[in-house]
């Protein structure tokens, strides 16, 4: 076990990372277009990255296994995007940003990256502005904010519910801007299978053409993975059907260390389950509990309809025992309390799902001004369920949604892989044990804006190259390892679906390392997927030919790699003895059902080495606080 | 919610390759009308892989109806029968028992078939590159609220921007005309004072690619507005031939 040095600078936090990037080397101007990025992932934080990369002068490969850049997950998030403008005369300010998401995070993130996340926060919305991102604006003509939760300010922009398209369609215009300008080259449906490390040094990548089956090899002086996190690891999750943790597990099992993987945020308002041929659940914005009460009958197994259920009998259960953040409380809160509701046979029918009903802000506020803030999402949950939450409470339960584990990075960005840098949601870095809303975009766009582009000159300045051809031996032999891969898969011809073997996780995962955890449990989980994994490369089925655009290999392997993963996030819960943010052990809590932190054993990031499958070493990254004091987080 | 199953029957086109003839193959169906139609296609898949055939290829990723991914001919219209919609927030619901749904790719020759259902649509990216962005580097920008700009050009400009690029409009289009996606770029920037600068070589820019690129012209159908998951107006349309004409008025360009 090793301690991990994550490069914290020196000095008072708020001028941490002034002082850093006046310590940064720089890279003359002239040299920049001397030096090959490659940037994997084109959402929010890749797409940001590549664009200022090109920007700046540097010769970037962009890769992205959509057929546009435009498609990236981001583009689904609702709600909006946090900043500490102040705009509202409302109290807030770059520390109060950066203290909410700290204790939001339940004390399980570091300071000093938080603390620069909440600085170039205002940067981030001025720059958006700039690129035409039609955020929501007052009659005055200046920007409009909202409140979202586990903050008591109204910081959050937005551009009706679909801030993270708009955000997207930003960076996605600034990068087609280089794309045009030749700084960019873009390499779409080509998705990444391997990292290459030349002495020591990540100098490359192998990636699969999606669309002829060929293996390519493409190098480069720094590599960059934006490639988003891995809730889909319980194939039912909020994600996009091809979002996946391919690329950072294949940079993992490279040397890449894998930081708290078992911090995932489960998101109290999403769809519930309609059936067993359901292929993902639907989120409904958080921003919706600015409006919408949270309610369930106080009466197990009510099954009348919410119309007739007298107001005595209801329970709003989060205003009941959060008074002071109500129906705002963060979301690791929430969902916990949708459960333990259910649990209790108080949900809807009985079942899994609970009220969130706009009856009183459309008596108080009238339809039209629900309709101008929600409209869309209205629409959608009508769309999808038949009923219009107009006239019948909407019914929500939790569903996976981000996770807030990823590849370990020190203060640069950079992981364990010298020259390997991952941002965005792929990395583990800014949000702890639990994100707060409106907080996800704010990172890939920190990240891949204001962050990338000063500390990757900084490695470049300060490296010795040698030069590299993707025909030299270590190309050659990671290409050839994942063609035995693929030929592999497709040579198993057993008798389970890939998808069959990818439910049978998810089940696994949502039912013992889900939103509750217990030691019983996670050990059953840890030989359960172990199993499962065995059973897989004997008995999967994967139909079609390596030659051509085949779907099922795709699904393929990455559902190889989450039965890698699963295990890895099941240990990782596991061994943390204690509750905090979205990780919440049973044995853990408090008097009053909430999660109870074991500061003195468990303040540290914990990052897993790779040595084999199901075989990791642990290193920590103990976490200090300086600025935000250790308490037990309190929304009451 | 939920209800018995729906018997249907379908018809989706299948072709190996982009230069390979297609044809329409037969799949029976029993589905929840809870499902929805990508649902349902994944079920036709399993049952297809189970018995070691090669499932429908056909293209999504966000099915909220956000990425623009999806998009399939349903009973001849694009992204189905239901108004507003892209064809993942499709739901079987809307689809009676014993029906007959005929299921195909979008139809253009700029969106070349790649396999079944899946279609090449990089032509909107190449237009977006020709100039659909506002030239701003990264840093070095005025404070957000410095631009004010009025709540109803915003939400105009909002509406515009809310095309999720997935190609309706051409498939609906018997030109196959993508004016209705470059109009709502155009107009975005057009309306937004950030968007001046470039307002005249944007237009002539976007106008120039779609056109090399094999799109048709656009002879006032409609039928791009009324196939649009995201309702986008027309109007942009109209806003695009303005704009394109003043550009050109001015323009130092001396074409044809």
């Amino acid at each position: 076990m090793s301690t991990l040095d994550s490069k914290i600078p020196a000095g008072p936090i708020e001028s941490k990372w002034t002082n850093h990037k006046f310590n940064l080397k720089l890279v003359n101007p002239a040299n920049k277009r001397k030096y090959d990025i490659i940037v994997v992932g084109t959402g929010l934080a890749g797409a940001s990255a590549a664009a200022s990369l090109g920007e700046l002068g540097y010769n970037v490969k962009a890769f992205s296994f959509h057929d546009s850049p435009r498609r990236a997950h981001s583009i689904a998030a609702q709600g909006g995007i946090n900043a500490a403008k102040n705009y509202q005369n409302d109290g807030d300010s770059i520390f109060r940003l950066f203290y909410d998401t700290v204790k939001g995070g339940d004390f399980r993130a570091r300071e000093a990256n938080v603390y620069r996340l909440a600085e170039v926060s205002n940067n981030i919305i001025d720059q958006c502005v700039a690129q035409g991102v039609p955020f929501a604006r007052e009659y005055g003509g200046l920007l409009d904010n909202r409140s979202f939760g586990g903050a008591q300010v109204s910081r959050t922009f937005y551009a009706r519910g679909q801030t993270g398209q708009q955000l997207l369609l930003g960076a996605y215009s600034a990068l087609s801007r280089q794309i045009h300008a030749g700084t960019v080259k873009m390499y779409s449906r080509r998705e990444m299978l391997d990292l290459v490390v030349i002495d020591g040094l990540a100098r490359g990548i192998v990636v699969r053409n999606l669309i002829t089956g060929e293996i390519e090899k493409y190098s480069a002086h720094a590599v960059v993975l934006a490639t988003g996190g891995y809730s889909n690891v319980f194939f039912l999750s909020t994600n996009a059907m091809n979002s996946n943790a391919t690329a950072i597990w294949r940079a993992h099992k490279r040397g890449a260390f894998f930081a708290n993987p078992c911090y995932t945020q489960i998101h109290p308002t999403c769809l519930p389950v309609h059936g067993d041929n359901q292929s993902k659940l639907t989120l409904m914005s958080e921003s919706l509990r600015n409006d919408g009460r949270v309610w369930v009958s106080k009466i197990k197994g009510d099954t009348r309809k919410a119309k007739d259920i007298p107001e005595t009998d209801r329970d709003y259960y989060l205003e009941r025992k959060y008074p002071s953040f109500g129906n705002l409380t963060p979301r690791d809160i929430a969902s916990r309390n949708a459960k333990e509701v259910c649990d209790e046979g108080r949900g809807v029918n009985g079942g899994h799902g609970v009220f969130l009903d706009f009856s009183d802000a459309i008596n108080r506020l009238g339809q039209k001004a629900i309709e101008e803030k929600y409209g869309n999402l209205f629409e959608i949950y009508e769309t999808i369920t038949g009923e219009n939450p107009y006239q019948v409470p909407m019914k929500i339960y939790p569903a996976p949604h981000y996770t807030m584990g990823g590849l370990w990075v020190d203060y640069n960005l950079m992981s364990s892989v010298n020259g390997l840098f991952v941002l965005g949601e792929a990395n583990f870095s800014d949000h702890g044990a639990n994100r707060l809303g409106a907080s996800a975009l704010m990172q890939g766009l920190a990240d891949g804006y204001f962050v990338i582009p000063y500390t990757l000159g900084n490695y470049l300045a300060t490296n010795k190259f040698s030069s590299v051809s993707v025909d030299q031996d270590e190309f050659k032999k990671d290409e050839q390892g994942v063609n035995d891969l693929v030929k592999r898969l497709l040579s198993i011809k057993g008798k389970r679906t890939v998808d069959d073997f990818h439910k049978t996780l998810g089940r696994i995962m949502w039912n013992k390392v889900g939103m509750a955890r217990n030691e019983k449990g996670l050990k059953e989980a840890i030989s359960e997927i172990k199993e499962l994994r065995e059973e897989f490369w004997k008995d999967v089925n994967v139909v079609g030919s390596d030659k051509d655009l085949n779907q099922t290999l795709e699904r393929a392997g990455r559902v190889a790699d989450y039965l890698e993963l699963g295990e890895l996030m099941a240990s990782d819960a596991l061994h943390r003895n204690e509750s905090c943010g979205g990780h919440f052990r049973e044995e853990y809590q408090t008097e009053e059902g909430e999660a109870k932190r074991d500061d003195e054993n468990y303040r540290y990031a914990a990052a897993w080495e790779f040595q084999e499958a199901g075989k990791w070493d642990l290193h920590k990254e103990q976490l200090e606080f300086e600025y935000v004091k250790l308490s037990q987080r309190s929304y009451k | 919610m939920s209800g018995t199953n729906l018997n249907l029957k379908l018809k989706v086109w299948r072709q190996a390759s982009p230069k390979s003839v297609g044809a329409f193959v037969d799949y029976q169906v029993s589905v929840s009308p809870d499902s929805s139609f990508l649902e349902m296609l994944d079920e036709i898949n399993n049952n297809l892989e189970k018995n070691n055939q090669d499932p429908i290829v056909f293209e999504s990723d966000c099915r909220e109806g956000i990425c623009g991914t999806c998009g399939l001919v349903i009973n001849g219209q694009p992204h189905g029968p239901i108004p507003r919609i892209a064809t993942c927030q499709l739901h079987m619901r809307n689809f009676k028992d014993g029906e007959t749904i005929y299921v195909e790719p979008f139809r253009a020759t700029a969106f070349p078939v790649i396999k079944d259902l899946a279609v090449d649509r990089s032509a909107f990216d190449k237009i977006i590159q020709a100039g659909g962005y506002i030239s701003v580097n990264t840093g070095g920008v005025p404070d957000a609220n410095e631009i004010p700009i009025s709540k109803e050009i915003a939400a105009e400009a909002f509406d515009s921007a809310a095309c999720i690029g997935c190609g309706a409009c051409v498939a609906a289009c018997k030109n196959s005309s993508a004016m209705l996606f470059v109009g709502a770029k155009v107009s975005q920037f057009a309306l937004l004072p950030q968007g001046q600068p470039e307002r005249e070589k944007r237009v002539e820019a976007m106008i120039a690619k779609m056109d090399e690129l094999g799109f048709g012209a656009c002879s006032n159908t409609y039928a791009c507005e009324a196939e649009c998951p995201k309702g986008i107006s027309v109007k942009n349309i109209a806003r695009l031939n303005r704009e394109f004409v003043k550009a050109k008025l001015k323009s130092q360009n001396v074409e044809a």
